[in-house]
């Protein structure tokens, strides 16, 4: 056990479709979980991450917990990973980067259809949101970037199973795309 | 019944406790305990605490793009976003349900059938097997999908092998397993291929007698334990979904229909078009998602329960024969009264991955399925609204353009949303009657997330945003000194640290 690549996963601004895709490797998972030991991830219940081998970052970063958190990952992976569009350009959430926060908040909570009791959250347990959604990358120093949205289970694999056996990773064209 | 802990009067005075994030289901959440002295609780809150605001940036964009752009709220049922808002400007180009064409109509069934058994096999084998097949309060390192393959290899791959196939049905229609393309304005892109469908075909046997299996195994792990399984988490609540006009189950297209807490019929086959007249949505300070409830019954009593248990609550039958037989078994296990148990969601949940498997049969068994005529055209309108049965509940999205084909509002009420006040409910619940006055331990606060994971939350999709935060609790008094705190770590070790 001890020697076991430690892997640990999080989903920041993002759908989970880059985790959902990652499970997408399907039978191989067994395989993996030979030589690789999970730690933080949301498909286990370890919380804090531990010094790690390899970190992989889905979404974008959209408030303050989610700097907290890539922090966290930073510190304690090797090696961190930008998995999928919004990791990598803050992706779909990124939109709403041209609007106004308040706007946003106003559409959901204000000006809705069919909203009663109008107001914005604002419960000192709701953590603060950032003006914008911000790539990974203005947060922290990134290492490897995976595209795609997701990225497909192949590009997982193929990452993977090069790092685990000490090879520089490098994706075949065919398994390059960007939707 | 335990709205009373919503709110605890002098606040002040009490010591809080934080569960964040609640773990293994979609998306960040987390709960917030206020305890007295005695450590009774007082208040207990279930909070979404991330905004991605959806619903005003896509104003400005073409309506096409809907399907595509919004099925990135979730990647876990990415199928139904995309199937909701297709549903939605079939009605922006002048289609209404019943002038689909057939094959179209039968293409997106079969997509979302495949959707809602992957999503279905993820939640129960991926994420809840370990709380049901180790117990709810077993060791933090064995609570992950790698230990069940590892201890029950055969359960465990069944559930690898019961989502790949959902999956692939996706990609045979969609092009990918996530956030694919399939479904446009009026009808379908590509027809589905001979081969495509014999493909599928191959496998479907196997599918099929492994979901028949799933539903012996939640039925006996329920039965195993029922006074616990009956009652933990459990609370009385009306339900809501669409089902079809002769009162079958339905999770593409059908009426609404909601039942309140006595099994009674108080609205059935409404036109889902007119749903701001029947629901409206309460914003509450402390919560990004929103309460939704049904007007009829108010604010304060009407909000509603939807999903695999609504949907098997409210249904007369399921026009499949294995899933049916199992229909009845769950509700002879009830005497035919309304199931209220929170846990036996997941019963219900496996029922309709029985249900998809055999309607994915007989789909790819129907030659309308290979049909070319796809597409549909009518008059131009400004208002589209789209509902489905999604995995977790019923899904609404309405939208509105202008002449320019340019969305200028929307309205999206997700699954989970309509779930929130009975998360809520249920966190109070196992607060009141199962931690109140104890000494907290990590074992114990996973039941609170056992009773969050029975509705399979998808709080990506609620919230539109997604994180996750290491669990750690403290305790705060009044003066906001710390006085306790626990760390779970990696091997599953609690530590207690001074305050
Ligand atoms: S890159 Fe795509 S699949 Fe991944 S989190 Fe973002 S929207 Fe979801």
């Amino acid at each position: 056990m001890a020697n076991k690549i430690r892997l640990a996963t999080t989903s920041l601004a993002g759908c989970f479709g880059c985790h959902t895709s990652f499970l997408d490797i399907d039978e191989r998972l067994l395989k993996l979980a030979e030589v690789v030991e999970f730690d933080r991830s949301p498909l286990t219940d370890i919380e804090h991450c531990n010094p790690c081998d390899i970190g992989l970052i889905e979404g974008g970063v959209c408030n303050s917990e989610n700097i907290h958190t890539l922090r966290e990952f930073r510190k304690h992976c090797k090696i961190l990973v930008a998995v999928g569009a919004c990791a990598i350009n803050g992706g779909l959430p990124g939109y709403r980067n041209t609007i106004p926060l308040e706007e946003c908040l106003g559409e959901s909570y204000l000006d809705g259809i069919g909203v009663e009791n109008p107001q914005i959250p604002s419960d000192p347990e709701l953590p603060l949101l950032l003006n914008k959604v911000y790539p990974i990358h203005e947060v922290v120093k990134i290492d490897y970037s995976l595209p795609g949205c997701p990225p497909s289970a192949d590009v997982f694999w193929k990452f993977l199973t090069d790092l685990i056996d000490g090879r520089e990773p490098s994706l075949p064209y065919e398994l390059v795309h960007y939707d | 019944m335990y709205e009373h802990l919503e709110t605890a009067e002098n606040r002040e005075h009490l010591k809080r406790v934080v569960v964040d994030p609640v773990s293994r289901v979609e998306g960040h959440g987390k709960v917030t305990l206020l305890l007295d002295e005695d450590n009774n609780i007082r208040q207990a809150r279930l909070h979404i605490v991330e905004f991605r605001g959806f619903e005003r940036f896509i104003q400005g964009r073409p309506y096409w793009e809907l399907p595509v752009i919004v099925q990135r709220l979730c990647g876990i049922c990415p199928v139904s976003h995309h199937l909701a808002a297709a549903k939605a400007i079939d009605q922006l180009v002048g289609v209404d349900p019943e002038n689909l064409p057939v094959s179209a109509d039968k293409l997106r069934r079969l997509l979302h059938f495949g959707q809602v058994l992957q999503s279905h096999a993820l939640h129960f084998f991926h994420l809840s097997s370990p709380d049901l097949l180790f117990g709810f309060e077993s060791a933090i390192n064995k609570r992950h999908i790698i230990a069940v393959l590892g201890e029950y290899p055969d359960i465990g791959m069944q559930g690898v092998k019961l989502r790949k196939y959902g999956q692939e049905v996706i990609r045979m229609i969609s092009g990918k397993r996530i956030h694919g393309t399939g479904a446009v304005a009026g009808g379908m892109n590509k027809a589905l291929t001979r081969a495509e469908r014999d493909y599928l075909l191959e496998d479907i046997d196997q599918i099929i007698a492994w979901a028949e299996g799933s539903v012996a195994l939640i039925k006996k792990v329920h039965c195993s334990n029922l006074p616990y399984y009956d009652d933990f988490a459990t609370i009385r609540s009306h339900y809501l979904g669409l089902t079809r006009p002769d009162g079958a189950l339905e999770l593409y297209h059908g009426g609404l229909r909601a039942k309140n807490d006595n099994g009674e019929i108080i609205m059935d086959q409404v036109d889902y078009c007119k749903y701001n007249d029947y629901i409206h949505e309460e914003v509450r300070s402390w919560t990004y998602m929103k309460f939704p409830y049904l007007l009829s019954l108010g604010k304060d009593k009407g909000w509603y329960r939807v999903g695999p248990l609504a949907r098997v609550n409210n249904c007369d039958y399921i026009d499949t024969p294995l899933a049916e037989a199992a229909r009845r078994e769950f509700k002879a296990h009830s005497g035919e009264a309304l199931v209220h148990s929170t846990l036996a969601f997941h019963w219900a949940r496996m029922i309709e991955a029985l249900h998809c498997a055999e309607s994915i049969n007989s789909l790819l068994n129907d030659p309308d399925i290979l049909g070319q005529d796809l597409i549909a055209q009518g008059e131009k309108r400004y208002e589209g609204i789209g509902v489905i049965e999604a995995p977790r509940g019923s899904l609404f999205h309405h939208y509105q353009v202008n002449e320019n084909d340019i969305v200028t509002k929307a309205n999206l009420i997700v699954s989970t949303t309509s779930n929130n006040m009975a998360m809520n409910e249920s966190v109070r619940q196992v607060a009141a009657e199962y931690l109140s006055g104890r000494e907290l331990t990590e074992p114990l606060l996973n039941n609170l997330e056992v009773a969050i994971r029975a509705y399979d939350p998808c709080l990506s999709c609620a919230t539109h945003a997604v994180g996750k935060m290491p669990l750690q609790l403290e305790l705060i008094d009044a003066e906001g000194k710390l006085v306790d705190k626990l760390i779970k770590h990696n091997d599953g070790e609690i530590e207690r640290l001074d305050g």
